[in-house]
């Protein structure tokens, strides 16, 4: 893709890249298969009041823990049973896509927006920017992730808000290192020093110039971080410090059910089989974007 | 044949004779690690399971599933007539622990009750500062310092206690686990040594199981005291199994890899009661939860919307959906084991169209008030978020919109005692002593207001009446006082008293003998294992 | 070589005085005073607080209490846990083996799983095993762990009874503490069953924390092999006839070799935090669950030097990654 190092791609026709994007990724049936299952997910979000049953917190207070149909249930309206105060967990899974993906959307897109930032800047000056804002990267990685976010959360309180922060916050140094590197190898790139000739400010050379020669790998990571996000939100849910009840939040779900893991398994499962469907279609598309952006492999 | 049936009858009493020798063991699925040994300045269920009621003995002792008070390392003793001056004759011959780490030289002594106390009491004291950001807690908490004039040696096995005004309570606060009796002769070695630290961490007392080995977070070992003054208990070894989750402790009594287990889910008890291998014992809980209302804050400070408030609460469901049978519904600030409980009482009837009535005649509409829950599950309430939950459902069904808030849990606490805290804040309370001062003073005294009265209530005819019962010592006479204050406390609603839980103690069925006590306690010397 | 070492230290301290810092200050921006939080439900006398705060130094300035606390920690003192009243590193040091031995248990599953079944899924490219393998994988390192932990207790030691539900070993055992990892002490102490209990007791938790480095290791190492396939030298010697095991063995799988390497080191960062769940999920007595304990319980001190320990032990574990990627291979050392 950047072979030809003269013609930034964006100027080589972007309907022509999608379409040869498209042939790679389709090759991939995983990612095809996942693209699909994120689709309907967004579809469901959208659509929640629409498709849902039931309002997410209206609680049914005669049907408490009450069965899937399928499970030995007596009502069948409960499609996935009810839960600990009689909620239909259907319907709260369905609104809880919402929650999951407007997760992973603001994680990625603030990690991406920040990380993208530090980046360019470290990886445009060199010198002393380069080296506090990688240190301070270095200083977060040296963390493990989930320890970070948790001590973060517990710094400005529990709730969702203050959780997709944290988690922003400990996923954007990869960006900003990923987008460091790019930029290295790119500035000395003819292009980039003719635009310099042509007069072009820091401003233009940084985003307009450079970046759009990144995209790749950014893209892959994004993915990545998005499933992370999902997963790292979820974890924090789990440990009492992410979404507060009755917010339909899937790892808040599981976490304030996991007493009934062995009376009442339903209520357990469902969320967490929600996270791990979600979770798994975006890492295949994440599969398939790789293959189909990364140069490399495509040769092989 | 007959060769054959001789073989069996020997095998079968080798193998009896052999069973004789084996240790008899106990493991106690625990529910938290202790922070250490010394039940002085601890305050957790968990501290003291580990160290005062294993370890340690105290002047005065609660009996076995009670809260009458009978004799302890103290034979007897005499209240004067002024109930200033209590005078403690102590048990002689009673033998200290010993262990790798102490050979005790003599028996206890009054010197070691005077220093048991005055460790807590005098900041002069070498040993009131022995760990880094010591604080006696009970002892301050009981208000010790106030009532303690001196503690005076008479002779080797007599102690004498003078108090600055009479307090009916004390007798019941030298039996509670901060009261422990320490070794005064151990606690001059380490000094001696240096190593003042090692008096939380290798614990010597005169109870009945000696301290073997604890393995941080995972195994405490005792083993029993073979000179124990009531003479050796049943079992040979006491083992703490440490297990955070309630879920994991029940999997693992299930499997038998513990033999009595504390505090299971309420949602384990149903499965737990139908195995066939278990017994599960439960009891009324010496607690209460409720919701407590600022009554100096609009429009909470009308006694009427207090009453719909509450009203329009569904309590029955509430007790049903979170304590899941654990608990009954609660009319009075005190459970009913209590003395003095007034089942006169009537409680507040669950009616939303009556509720939505008197709102509308107070002339209250469109209330928006917060509603807090406690982040952490409490032996009074389980699950104060899902409570509150369902209370937001159910004053949605009058128009009152409730915005849930919580905080850290030592956050929380210290939000909701400040005097101008807003809407409706859940907490509860476990008796310490079984004395009802410690529910009504403790929690809606004007002078807890800002501490622990998170109504920020003060009624002048509920205070004298709580405080005189205070003052004298004759139990019909406090019961009538502590009646009074009930039926104000019902009229004026300043707290919506949710439920008194139940506690829940499933074990094995070869664990013999074992008692549930109202205070919350765990205690293993009255129990046997069969095998 | 050495000049590449010194680089790499030089570029560590100032990283580490920024770690100490942030685990100083993040401590200090938790809401919940510590003070309060040690105190029972009666609560602490305004006095007696006064008196805590001053002894605990929080009366003073913060840059002074900063200094003491890296004064402290240069001399080996990182503090008395406020909970429990004891040194923090003798703390930390008692449960420290138990997540290492879970972490290395976990890792040593994930590389004898991960590797074959990578170099396998490269070689079949396309074939079933390989999709099947691939999708396993793929699943595994979506998998929420803590989920997939309780169910793996519900149907292994609940449904089955074939595991242990939770601890290090069977309370029977008791042998003094040497070296802090049960399997090695159990053996020190002559009690071959004992290690069979403790290696019983290890299993479940292991796989669990072991689930995404497993996935992780066979996803790089059946892509570093198909990489090297690929490579002309492997061609070669393919094309020369050799005998397709000899190729594969000796050619290609020393060469994929690396990335692999590199990729378990980068494990480590993600071990701890897996850790936290698993420890927690079975009831593990480790750092994780110490960690997440001490920050419910406001251990202002144990939180802060907990943090400081655990980034400071990631950092050299990835400086040894470093060093020994720069071994394996020199071209790094001259960029």
């Amino acid at each position: 893709m950047s072979t030809d190092a003269a013609t930034p791609t964006v100027a080589a026709g972007p309907l022509a890249g999608l379409r040869e994007f498209w042939y790679y990724f389709s090759m991939n049936k995983g990612a095809v298969l996942g693209l699909a299952v994120f689709v309907l997910l967004i579809l469901v979000a959208i659509f929640a009041p629409v498709l849902a049953p039931f309002p997410p917190d209206q609680q049914f207070r005669e049907f408490i823990r009450m069965a899937p149909p399928w499970a030995g249930g007596t009502q069948p309206q409960f499609l996935l049973g009810t839960d600990e105060v009689g909620r239909d967990i259907l319907s709260r899974l369905i609104h809880g896509s919402r929650y999951s993906l407007f997760i992973g959307f603001f994680v990625v897109s603030g990690a991406l927006l920040v990380g993208v930032t530090l980046g360019l800047l470290a990886g445009y000056f060199r010198g002393w920017v380069d080296a506090l804002i990688m240190r301070v990267m270095d200083i977060i990685l040296a963390f493990p992730s989930l320890l970070l976010a948790l001590v973060l959360v517990a710094i400005l309180g529990p709730g969702l808000f203050n959780a997709m922060l944290a988690i922003a916050l400990v996923l954007q140094p990869h960006f900003a290192r990923l987008t460091r590197a790019a930029v290295l190898s790119e500035k000395s790139r003819e292009y980039v020093t003719s635009a310099k000739v042509a007069g072009a400010g820091h401003l233009r050379l940084m985003f307009i110039t450079i970046l759009p020669n990144c995209l790749g790998p950014l893209i892959v990571q994004a993915t990545l971080s998005f499933s992370n996000a999902i997963l790292e939100a979820a974890a924090l849910g789990f440990l009492g410090m992410g979404a507060q009840p009755p917010t339909p939040e899937w790892g808040t779900m599981l976490a304030r059910a996991r007493e009934f893991i062995t009376s009442a398994w339903w209520i357990v499962t469902m969320p967490g089989l929600a996270i791990l469907i979600t979770v798994l279609a975006i890492n295949l598309i994440g599969d398939g974007l790789r293959d189909a952006l990364d140069p490399k492999l495509k040769r092989s | 044949m007959k060769l054959m049936r001789t073989l069996l009858t020997a095998t079968a009493l080798v193998a009896v004779m052999g069973g004789s020798v084996y240790a008899k063991q106990l493991v106690f699925c625990s529910e938290a690690s202790p922070a250490h040994f010394d039940p002085g300045p601890t305050a957790g269920g968990n501290d003291f399971d580990a160290s005062s009621r294993t370890i340690y003995d105290r002047l005065v002792e609660f009996e076995h599933g009670g809260t009458a008070v009978t004799p302890g390392l103290a034979e007897k003793w005499e209240v004067s007539a002024d109930g200033l001056e209590y005078t403690f004759h102590l048990r002689p011959g009673v033998k200290f622990h010993t262990t790798s780490y102490f050979t005790p030289t003599r028996d206890l002594n009054a010197d070691d009750v005077i220093f048991s106390f005055e460790r807590q009491w005098k900041s002069d004291n070498p040993w009131y500062q022995y760990l880094e950001g010591l604080s006696w807690d009970y002892f301050q908490g009981m208000d010790m310092p106030k009532f303690l004039k001196s503690i005076e040696k008479v002779d080797d096995l007599t102690v004498k206690m003078t108090l600055t005004e009479p307090n009916a309570p004390m007798i019941a606060n030298l039996g509670m686990d901060f009261s422990s009796i320490v070794s005064k002769e151990y606690a001059d070695q380490l000094a001696a040594s240096g190593n003042l630290a090692d008096f939380a961490n290798k614990p010597i007392g005169t109870g009945p199981f000696v301290f073997v080995d604890y393995q941080t977070d995972a195994v405490i070992r005792y083993q029993a005291f073979a000179d124990y003054w009531r003479g050796k208990v049943a079992i040979d070894d006491l083992i703490f199994a440490i297990t955070t989750d309630p879920a994991v402790r029940a999997q693992k009594l299930k499997a038998g890899e513990c033999d009595i287990m504390s505090y299971p889910a309420p949602a384990d008890i149903e499965g737990l009661k139908a195995d066939a291998n278990l017994n599960v014992m439960e009891q009324e809980g010496l607690n209460i939860g409720y919701m407590a209302y600022n009554t100096t804050i609009a429009p909470m400070d009308n006694v009427n919307v207090r009453k719909a408030l509450s009203t329009a609460i569904n309590k029955k469901a509430i007790v049903d959906a979170v304590y899941q049978g654990a608990g009954q519904v609660a009319k009075n600030l005190i459970p009913p084991t209590m003395w003095s409980y007034d089942d006169a009482i009537v409680d507040t009837a669950y009616d939303p169209e009556a509720a939505k009535k008197m709102l509308a005649d107070a002339g209250v509409s469109g209330l928006t008030l917060d509603l807090w829950a406690m982040p952490v599950s409490r032996p009074y309430n389980p699950n104060a978020q899902r409570v509150a939950e369902m209370i937001q459902a159910d004053w949605a069904a009058v128009g009152v919109t409730a915005n849930i808030v919580t905080y850290e849990w030592t956050e929380y606490r210290e939000r909701g005692k400040q005097k101008d805290r807003p809407g409706a804040f859940q907490i509860g309370w476990t008796g310490d002593n079984g004395d009802p001062d410690n529910f009504f003073a403790t929690l809606f005294s004007c002078s807890a207001i800002g501490v622990s009265n998170y109504s920020s209530w003060c009624n002048q005819d509920f205070e004298t009446a709580i405080q005189d019962a205070k003052k004298v010592s004759d139990q019909a006479e406090r019961t009538k006082l502590y009646t009074r204050a009930q039926e104000i406390f019902k009229a004026e609603e300043p707290a919506m008293t949710i439920a008194h839980s139940k506690v829940f103690m499933p074990m094995n069925k070869r664990v013999q003998g074992y008692t549930m006590d109202p205070l919350g306690i765990h205690r293993f010397d009255n129990v046997d294992v069969t095998e | 070589m050495l000049r590449f070492i010194l680089q790499k230290l030089a570029l560590i301290v100032p990283t580490i005085i920024g770690i100490t810092i942030a685990s100083f200050a993040f401590i200090r921006l938790l809401p919940g005073d510590p003070i309060l939080a040690m105190a029972g439900q009666h609560g602490v006398t305004p006095e007696r607080y006064e008196i805590l705060k001053e002894q605990f130094g929080f009366n003073l300035p913060i840059w002074q209490q900063y200094f003491n606390y890296v004064g402290g920690i240069l001399q080996g003192n990182f503090g008395i846990s406020l909970a429990t009243k004891r040194p923090v590193i003798a703390e930390f040091m008692t449960l420290f083996p138990a997540t290492v031995e879970l972490a290395l248990f976990a890792m040593l599953i994930a590389v004898i799983l991960g590797i074959p079944a990578g170099i396998f899924a490269a070689i079949k490219r396309g074939s079933w095993f390989d999709q099947v393998t691939m999708g396993v994988a793929l699943t595994g390192y979506s998998m929420p762990i803590f989920w997939w932990g309780l169910l793996l207790i519900i149907f292994f030691s609940g449904y089955l009874g074939w595991t242990p539900v939770s601890g290090r070993i069977a309370l029977n055992f008791f042998f003094p503490r040497v070296t802090g990892f049960m399997l090695i002490d159990s053996l020190l102490a002559g009690k071959p069953d004992g290690f069979v209990s403790a290696l019983r007791h290890l299993i479940l938790p292991a796989i669990v924390l072991g689930t995404i480095p497993l996935a992780v290791i066979a996803r790089q190492t059946r892509s570093a092999m198909l990489e090297v396939l690929g490579e002309d030298y492997v061609r070669t010697a393919r094309a020369k006839g050799l005998e397709p095991r000899r190729v594969v063995g000796v050619h290609a799988f020393r060469n994929a070799l690396i990335p692999v390497v590199t990729t378990i080191g980068l494990q480590v960062g993600l071990l701890m935090a897996g850790a936290i769940l698993t420890e927690t999920i079975f009831s593990w007595p480790g750092i994780g669950k110490w960690m997440i304990d001490s920050i419910g319980k406001r251990d202002y001190v144990s939180v802060q030097s907990g943090l400081l320990l655990i980034a400071l032990i990631v950092m050299a574990v990835n400086l040894v990654v470093d060093i020994l990627y720069a071994v394996i291979n020199p071209r790094i050392r001259v960029q």
